[in-house]
């Protein structure tokens, strides 16, 4: 499955990077892009585990950019 | 500004005030001597405009992110607290962070700018329900419903014109200014502005399948196709902090150590270098030149697909186009009417016209419509009577109550309109003869026209570097040369079935040299293995064509090939902005770094070569904005 968020105070293109590559490493993300302009975060996940997912790119998020909000 | 920046204004200005009566005070020699009273009077300011880079810092630490700028900037202006330079360590967190400010506000106004450039968005669509209007999410209209689109709204969803008038502005989509007529029968596509009529429309897709949705669609993703440059940088970011904090480690502690003693100069060189280690300045700015420029080049109705694509088109040096539809209009229509024998060129046409009055052939409607446009009137089917296909030849048919020949030369001969009567006609095109009354009246000439503009689209793309435009055609030799040579096309290749065009588009692929890319322009319907052959592929957009859409590398959103000429120059500019920035960011870098070892740079400079290359660079970028 295939979704989109919103990011709030995206401010580092530098962690948008960090960022990425980091959800990219979560077990079950297939791919993901952070679109740092856009402020935009695209999840392709496997579906059946896709809010446990989603719990762990927030974690990862928060570890790297705390400011930034994913808005869901 | 938001919140959050207007809060750290404050703060900046705070810090400011409190500082720079501190270092007054610290000038005229008023402070106490004590060294502790002293630090704990700087901190003040110290702490007001730095305490969040402190906390993030110690958050990261935890975290596990150490190569961050908060951690660097926090070591680097303790640091120099270490070395005693308070006001220094001071006015350096309060330099680093007008500068953040004034990144932050320089990236939302380039977000802001790009939004408002993709506005393209329809926010509702109205429906009638029971003679009543009700505003509806485009998203939940089905297809084949009908909806109302009001002077002055934005169209909703892709569909056809079922009732009412108006013009439509489509320069959100093509950058075309002249507005377009739309009537009943007519198609009409997502995201334009409808004018002054009332318009209802039978929608015939889904919101998510509509041109408006593509494009947004398209022009999101775009920057995750990325151009060698961006790659570059991204690994290069990667590599630059680590290294350049190595070095800060090494400057501090390795000189002391061989010269013996001098450690507070050598901890505060270093400091200099953590304060420069931050890669910002390019990691924004390159990815924004880009974005940029893909915006530039939507706005003009291009849709490039990605920065590696625009990349491309800046090293384009040969151009392959098909004929119809990309050069020539496609659409068949008269060209020439040589009349003979006394006759004039208006009875010429007046008379193949009725003659061809009951055909339903392609050339007949070309006969019938140039009638139309130069006499205005319709022609009159009670003067045209019996006719007789003669197939493969052309018709037999009495008009006006005269027999009337139309057709080819064979049908002539076979008439027996004698050769001496009827000159061979030297112009292209197909060619209907006419005779009446066993006289031979004249020819007329049906060509497929050449786009306007097309000839000045060639020579601009020759004048911005474009060395070699190919044609290639299916058509025959002699219509491929005469177009060939009236629009200055270098080599063209005629006579050719789909898969031959592969072939050529491969030989002059590999005739290229290392640094150059070749485009193969196309209208997007039949020639999808070469567009994708291409090392950059134009469709015509022809207003949204799916098919287009899919196969191409860029899009021509309304099918004008002087466009290309236009997108070349917005790719060199970005290009050339990219490249500007990432000379002057590493070239500032590396000074300062060179200088700050030497103990020839102080913290100012290194501030300024982080976050002031940073926004010059930023600020740079978005004049790819404009064009």
């Amino acid at each position: 499955m295939k979704k989109k968020f919103k990011l709030e105070d995206l401010d580092c293109a530098h962690c948008a990077a960090k960022m990425e590559e980091a959800i990219k490493g979560i077990d079950g993300v297939n791919d993901a892009v952070v679109n740092f302009l856009a402020q935009k975060m695209t999840i392709d996940a496997v579906d059946d585990r896709f809010d446990a997912i989603m719990e762990e790119v927030k974690a990862v998020c928060a570890k790297i950019e705390p400011d930034c909000q994913i808005l869901v | 500004m938001t919140k959050k920046q207007k809060k750290m204004l404050t703060r900046i200005i705070i810090a400011f005030v409190l500082l720079a009566a501190l270092m007054t005070c610290e000038h005229i020699k008023i402070l106490p001597e004590n060294i502790w009273i002293e630090l704990i009077l700087f901190a003040v300011p110290y702490l007001i405009i730095g305490y969040d880079i402190i906390l993030k810092a110690a958050k990261n630490i935890k975290n596990g992110q150490i190569f961050d700028e908060n951690f660097l900037m926090m070591i680097a202006t303790f640091g120099a607290f270490g070395a005693r330079d308070f006001s220094e360590a001071a006015a350096v967190m309060l330099f680093y962070q007008v500068g953040e400010l004034f990144q932050s506000y320089a990236v939302g106004k380039s977000r802001q700018s790009i939004s408002d450039m993709m506005d393209i968005c329809p926010e509702y669509a109205n429906i009638e329900e029971n003679g009543t209007l009700t505003q509806v999410d485009p998203d939940d209209v089905e297809v084949g419903s009908v909806i109302v689109i009001k002077p002055g709204e934005r169209v909703p969803l892709d569909g056809i014109v079922i009732e009412g008038e108006s013009l439509i502005d489509t320069a959100a989509l093509t950058g075309e200014s002249v507005p377009r007529r739309a009537t009943e029968g007519d198609e009409i596509i997502s995201g334009c502005v409808n004018g002054s009529g009332t318009l209802k429309v039978r929608t015939t897709k889904e919101f998510d399948d509509s041109t408006v949705s593509k494009i947004l669609e398209l022009v999101e993703n775009a920057s995750s196709k990325k151009a060698k440059v961006e790659n570059f940088i991204t690994k290069f970011a990667k590599y630059y902090t680590p290294v350049v904090t190595i070095a800060a480690v090494i400057l501090a502690v390795l000189p002391p150590l061989v010269l013996g003693g001098g450690w507070s100069e050598w901890i505060h060189r270093a400091c200099i270098f953590l304060v420069i280690s931050c890669p910002c300045a390019l990691v924004i700015s390159v990815p924004l030149g880009f974005f940029g420029g893909i915006g530039a080049a939507s706005r003009i109705g291009v849709l490039v697909k990605g920065g590696n694509y625009l990349e491309a088109v800046a090293e384009m040096t040969t151009i392959v186009f098909d004929k119809t539809g990309t050069l020539t209009k496609g659409e068949f229509k008269v060209s020439g009417l040589y009349a003979e024998n006394g006759f004039s060129p208006e009875t010429l046409l007046e008379l193949a016209a009725h003659a061809e009055g009951y055909s339903n052939h392609p050339i007949a409607g070309s006969i019938k419509a140039a009638y139309l446009e130069r006499t205005g009137k319709d022609i009159d089917l009670s003067r045209v009577g019996e006719a007789e296909e003669q197939a493969g030849h052309g018709i037999s048919v009495m008009v006006d109550e005269k027999q009337v020949f139309i057709g080819n030369e064979k049908l002539m001969q076979a008439k027996g309109i004698g050769k001496t009567d009827y000159t061979s006609v030297t112009e292209n095109g197909t060619v209907c003869y006419v005779a009446c009354e066993n006289v031979y009246v004249g020819a007329v000439i049906i060509s497929d026209s050449v786009k306007d503009g097309a000839r000045e689209a060639i020579a601009d793309m020759k004048k911005v570097g474009v060395k070699k435009c190919v044609m290639l055609t299916g058509d025959r030799t002699a219509a491929a040369e005469a177009v060939s040579k009236s629009l200055g096309i270098d080599e063209f290749h005629a006579e050719l079935l789909p898969a031959d065009k592969v072939t050529r588009v491969e030989e002059l692929l590999n005739r290229r040299g290392e640094k150059e890319r070749l485009a193969f322009v196309g209208d997007g319907i039949n020639d999808a293995p070469v567009l994708a052959r291409a090392d950059i592929g134009f469709a015509m957009g022809s207003m949204g064509s799916d098919a287009a859409i899919e196969a191409a590398d860029v899009v021509l959103m309304d099918d004008d090939v002087r466009k290309i000429a236009a997108v070349v120059r917005i790719a060199r500019r970005t290009l050339k902005i990219v490249k500007q920035n990432i000379v002057f960011a590493l070239a500032v870098k590396a000074l300062v770094l060179i200088l700050g070892a030497l103990g020839m740079a102080n913290m100012w400079e290194a501030v300024f070569a982080d976050v002031g290359v940073a926004v010059i660079a930023i600020l740079n970028s978005m004049r790819t904005l404009s064009h």
